[in-house]
């Protein structure tokens, strides 16, 4: 079954076109990660999944809720995709607790007592439960974006959305931040990830999609693309990252 | 020594007016300057409203009240509030017999005047806000308004506990200009009280100490709060 599908997305801001044309489907705990050159556009299209931006024309259905139709609540489809930002975005006036119940109690009306033992699963499963009282400045880069996972957790997100999670980290809490997607992508969470670390692209990516010009240019399985890339632009994006 | 004698004499006989008038202005401060905060907040949230003529209004409202002397917006509420109050008096004189429109005119005006300069202090504050917040937390679910009231606005004020002080020390300190209406607040009574002494300097020195004296003890108060909400 496909949990997103996307037909001929066109993004532009003003006259700058920024998505030219871009069709994609993921299926049901698949995870897709979008790599390509800067400006390409993959923060522009992870954003129109979520509607964080408007998009001119196509179609954007995530598990059955079609986004693209203007009658729709955005608050309510936000609710099933989680997203984690670069930037890690955390609340920094709430406790790292608090990070996580807030939404859940507000948006979910869960009461506290329920909302606070799933937070403390969550912190669990991100290695992080004896900072459940600490703030977001307390908290080292990779800590913070463990959290900020864990909070778009607590929504029971059917989708995850990762732009550049790691590339606002430290090289030696990278490793901790991919290790808590890794163990997502195993338990099935359907993600699609932004990413310029190739490795984590080439081990637990079902495909991966090159991006250039606001265009797909080439889509595949991580071993065929990585090892044989088709499109000349491409090869030459490879060739300086690899 | 004389000095010395000259001060104590003043206050034994006229600390009864002295407490009157810094009674009337703590209790002038403190309402006007509460409602002027709720003022300045939805002001400012006027002003950054996507919705046109919210925003008109406010930018409007706020260069008005910094455009026009403080002394003028009061005469004119005053006598605004004059012609009102004589009408509403003749038409139901039960309700409005005794309403005491000076120190009415006095709240309203310190409101207003401090609401304009509250409103671009928060939106100033509201703007200084990293937009990734508005981003992550719509893309939690949250629409704007609950981003704004759970998320912007706790960090804003935080961070503007400083600027609002300030703010507020200021509006204090401008309630001494409701002496021009007769209000009976501290500087008021002072004028009685050297009008009757003929001690004009040191009449005015003791109200300058009031003065200061509320005015240290409000910035210990502001910085202990401060302290209070600071985010780790
Ligand atoms: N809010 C905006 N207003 C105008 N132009 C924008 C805006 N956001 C992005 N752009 C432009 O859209 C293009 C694509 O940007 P985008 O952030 O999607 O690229 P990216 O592939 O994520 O790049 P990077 O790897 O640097 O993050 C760029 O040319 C950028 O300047
Ligand atoms: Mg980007």
């Amino acid at each position: 079954m496909s949990m997103i599908q996307v037909r001929n997305l066109k993004k532009s801001f003003g006259e700058h076109v920024v998505l030219q044309d871009v069709s994609l489907t993921v299926d049901e705990k698949e995870v897709v990660c979008i790599i390509g050159p800067s400006g390409s556009g993959k923060s522009t299209f992870l954003r129109c999944l979520n509607r964080l931006e408007k998009f001119q024309e196509g179609e954007v259905i995530i598990n059955n809720h079609d986004y693209s139709n203007k009658g729709v609540n955005l608050n309510d489809v936000r609710k099933e995709v989680g997203m984690v930002f670069q930037q890690f975005n955390l609340f920094p006036h709430k406790t790292v607790l608090q990070n996580i119940t807030m939404a859940p109690i507000k948006l979910l009306k869960m009461d506290k007592a329920s909302a606070e033992k799933r937070a403390m699963e969550l912190l669990e499963k991100v290695g992080l439960k004896e900072k459940r009282d600490s703030y977001p400045s307390q908290l080292s880069g990779g800590q913070q974006q463990r959290v900020a996972i864990a909070r778009a957790l607590a929504m029971n997100p059917k989708v995850m959305l990762f732009d550049e999670p790691t590339s606002a980290l430290d090289p030696e809490m990278v490793g901790e931040v991919l290790e808590v997607m890794k163990q997502l992508a195993r338990e099935g969470m359907t993600m699609v990830v932004v990413t310029h670390e190739m490795g984590f692209a080439r081990e637990v990516s079902n495909h991966v999609i090159f991006m250039d010009g606001g265009y797909i240019v080439e889509e595949n399985s991580p071993a065929e693309l990585f090892s044989n890339p088709t499109h000349e632009r491409t090869k030459a994006f490879l060739g300086k990252v690899l | 020594m004389v000095c010395v004698a000259v001060f104590k004499e003043i206050i034994v006989n006229s600390y009864p007016m002295f407490l009157l008038g810094l009674e009337t202005t703590l209790r002038i401060f403190l309402i006007s300057v509460s409602i002027g905060f709720l003022i300045g907040l939805f002001i400012a949230l006027f002003k950054i409203s996507t919705f046109k003529p919210a925003s008109w209004l406010a930018s409007g409202y706020v260069n008005i009240i910094r455009g026009t002397p403080f002394i003028l917006q009061l005469l004119f509420i005053y006598t605004v509030n004059g012609f009102l109050f004589s009408y509403l008096n003749e038409t139901w004189p039960t309700i409005f017999g005794d309403v005491d429109t000076r120190e009415l005119s006095g709240i309203i005006t310190v409101a207003l005047n401090a609401g304009g300069y509250f409103s671009e202090i928060i939106r100033g504050g509201i703007l200084s806000i990293d937009k990734g917040q508005m981003e992550a937390s719509r893309s939690l679910g949250f629409s704007r308004k609950q981003t704004m009231w759970l998320v912007i606005l706790p960090q804003a004020i935080r961070q503007l506990t400083p600027s609002l002080a300030n703010q507020a020390i200021i509006s204090l300190k401008d309630t001494s200009l409701l002496t021009t209406i007769g209000i009976g607040e501290l500087m008021y009574q002072g004028s009685l009280v050297y009008a009757a002494n003929f001690q004009i300097l040191p009449t005015l020195t003791i109200l300058g100490i009031i003065y200061f004296a509320i005015i240290y003890l409000l910035t210990q108060l502001f910085s202990l709060i401060e302290r209070k909400v600071r985010i780790p």
